[in-house]
């Protein structure tokens, strides 16, 4: 990596995000919320449509966030990052860092044709999608991010037939320099692609697991381990492309040509996969595999 | 400087007059000439604001909401079903206290599809919380945009500058174009008492509780029923506001005078045609006409719609013989919002009205003055109530 890497003992130690706040216990967003806005700094407006992150921030008239911000609807996201990034340009002050910080479904489902058109315009952004698989703040509903054979509340006994949406892949396909994914298991990586996000113009898109206790199934005290068996087993990958160039970053990259651990000691973990059998488990892996092999061949410059 | 151009352009230059800073639209017909004309003006540098091309209606509402919170002069213009596809903007925009300015250029709602004029859309938005007033020509539609944003700064809430699509969006009248310094006198820069900053954090429109609640601090903050109560009472308040700005803008440009109502022969009318934008005009050629023939009668065109100036419209209607209501929006399954609107205004006034409701111009069917004059002087001869179950003009059944 050219960059330098960011590691806990210089971590900046300012916090903007108040203690006791509304977040659930092993909250996987609130260790990447704590995280970016340090990366994002003090000269940054915030943009939040309804999810998990508005009752992190507390009740009127406390708020959990030192950085002002703008609670929008659900669909608009995108679009009200557009209007604030308009009127620091009307003025006069460019240097204000706008960011938007939506959920897995006000991204992939409701927000995606505000956050498309946003991409287009070329609006000079950060969106961050959290993205903790369902509908968490409503209580555990399908969204487009959730992954096949997932038991939520509206997929209650068979799980989710259909794929996860891959919104990095659809948010690339826009053209934009920056899109990267990252997890709440692994917080200074994701610093950093906030920081880098920072100094590229344009609009940039930040795609982070965050792992959900109560959502998922499992003791919040295993927020961070299994976020990391999600990247260790290959079924999320941490990458960055950068003006079109993909490149495999932190965990994801060290684990190239290494024998990842199977998909079923992670779905073992959660009582979500509790619908899954012998047979789902064999696909998902081979699809894992398949993916994986795919990287090497690139890593190894073999298109 | 006098020019004739069309009732969109007429717009427009409020728009740039008014020193809007951020302008976010969606093409929808017949608002479409109005933002062409906006870019147009933005593109060649001729007004300094930031133009931003959205993918909808719903975005360019968010764009201004979001705009407007930052403390910026926001304006946006849709018809019909870009208004519909805003509705949950337009409450936002009024729960969150944003002086935003736009243009609905009135237009029938599908299904099925009409592009054609009436007052279905703005009026089916009555309760959102935003502040409504009907143009009746050019003139109006430039001063009106520019004397909203006075209004909608004052008070703090969004305003819809109403004006019929084709009738008087894409036709061509002579109107005064106001000189910038005038304007400038009139309506000084945007300076919001709170806006998003840095400098300032602040959490806008968190969730709130039923009841008040107190900060860190201590102090109480309103409950969402408070918050509510507050945005009712400063509406009701711009009743007043409306007069004052239209006080204060005659002062400076000579027009104005009837913020509410715009009179014609009412005065010693017996009967009285109410009536809200362009159709409201039409029918002073009713009048003249009705006049000549001896027949008493005079219209009263509303201009603001909501808040409702429920006292001036008491005012202006009660002790008349008969007050018929026109109007080119339904209420299905009742009659006209507005004439259930002013039947409750003269509630509990003495000397009531005998009062009939008529339907017309539905989708862009045609009003032609003749039919106009008819539906009046029959209901004259007939002076006879019918509170319930409006009549329909032009009705091919």
């Amino acid at each position: 990596m050219a960059t330098k890497k960011t590691t806990i003992l210089n971590l900046p130690e300012e916090e903007y995000v108040h203690p006791g706040n509304r977040a659930c216990a092993g909250c996987g967003l609130s260790i990447v919320y704590k995280t970016g806005l340090k990366a994002l700094g003090r000269d940054s407006i915030l943009v939040v449509p309804p999810s998990c992150l508005t009752v992190l921030q507390g009740l009127y008239p406390i708020a959990a966030t030192q950085l002002p911000c703008l609670n929008v609807t659900f669909a608009s996201t995108a679009a009200a990052a557009t209007g604030v990034l308009a009127a620091m340009r009307a003025q006069k002050r460019p240097d204000v860092q706008v960011a938007a910080w939506a959920g897995d479904g006000g991204t992939s489902d409701i927000g995606l044709q505000a956050l498309s058109g946003a991409c287009e315009r070329g609006e000079d952004f950060i969106f961050i999608c959290y993205d903790n698989e369902a509908y968490m703040n409503t209580g555990v509903q399908r969204s487009g991010t959730t992954p096949q054979h997932v038991l939520t509340t509206t997929t209650p006994f068979t799980g989710k037939h259909q794929r996860k949406k891959d919104v990095p892949a659809i948010i690339a396909a826009h053209g934009i320099d920056y899109v990267a994914t990252a997890s709440a298991a692994y917080p200074l990586d994701f610093y950093d692609k906030v920081v880098k996000a920072k100094s590229i113009p344009g609009p940039k898109y930040i795609h982070v697991h965050t792992p959900c206790p109560a959502g998922w199934g499992f003791s919040p005290r295993y927020t961070v381990k299994i976020g990391r068996m999600a990247v260790e087993t290959g079924l999320f990958d941490l990458y960055e492309r950068e003006k079109g160039q993909f490149r495999l970053t932190g965990a994801s990259e060290k684990m190239l040509d290494k024998k990842r651990k199977p998909v079923a000691d992670y779905f073992a973990t959660q009582n979500r996969f509790k619908g899954m059998d012998a047979e789902k488990i064999r696909v998902l892996q081979a699809e894992v595999d398949e993916k994986w092999a795919a990287y090497e061949k690139v890593a190894q410059g073999i298109c | 400087m006098h020019i004739i151009e069309a009732g969109n352009v007429a717009a427009a230059m409020g728009v740039k007059l008014a020193g809007v800073q951020v302008v976010a639209a969606y093409p929808i017909t017949p608002q479409t000439p109005l933002t062409e004309k906006l870019s147009e003006l933005v593109d060649s540098r001729e007004m300094d604001a930031q133009y931003i091309p959205v993918e909808s209606e719903h975005s360019a509402l968010s764009v201004c909401i979001a705009a407007s919170s930052a403390g910026s002069r926001a304006f946006t213009a849709t018809s019909a079903n870009g208004l519909l596809y805003m509705n949950e903007q337009l409450h936002w925009a009024a729960g969150a206290r944003l002086p935003i300015v736009m243009c609905v250029v009135n237009r029938g709602i599908g299904a099925p599809w009409t592009v054609w004029n009436d007052h279905q859309d703005a009026m089916s938005q009555r309760d959102t919380g935003w502040i409504q007033i009907y143009c009746c020509d050019h003139q109006q539609i430039i001063d009106t945009v520019i004397q909203a944003f006075a209004i909608a700064e004052t008070v703090r809430a969004p305003v819809m500058v109403c004006y019929d699509g084709y009738i008087l969006s894409h036709t061509y009248m002579p109107f005064d174009i106001p000189e910038q310094a005038d304007v400038e006198k009139f309506l000084p820069a945007f300076t919001p008492d709170w806006a998003l900053n840095p400098q300032c954090p602040a959490n806008l429109n968190t969730v709130t509780l039923p009841e008040p609640r107190a900060d860190v601090r201590g102090n109480t903050a309103p409950g969402y029923m408070e918050i509510r109560h507050n945005l009712h009472t400063d509406l009701r308040r711009t009743i007043d506001v409306t007069a004052d700005t239209d006080a204060k803008f005659k002062d400076v440009f000579g027009r104005g005078g009837q913020p509410f109502i715009e009179s014609y022969f009412c005065d010693d009318a017996e009967q009285v045609v109410v009536c809200m934008g362009s159709l409201s005009y039409q029918m002073r050629d009713v009048v003249d006409e009705l006049r000549k023939e001896g027949v008493s009668v005079g219209v009263c065109g509303l201009r603001l719609y909501r808040p409702f100036p429920d006292r001036a419209v008491a005012e202006a209607l009660s002790g008349r013989k008969n007050v018929f209501v026109f109007e080119k929006a339904l209420s299905y399954g009742y009659e006209g919002p507005l004439f259930s609107d002013i039947k409750a205004a003269l509630y509990g006034t003495e000397n009531l009205p005998k009062i009939r409701n008529f339907i017309l111009g539905l989708g862009g069917r045609e009003i032609r003055t003749r039919a106009l004059y008819e539906a009046v002087k029959t209901a004259c001869s007939e002076n006879q109530s019918k509170p319930h179950d409006p009549d329909f003009i032009g009705l091919k059944l």
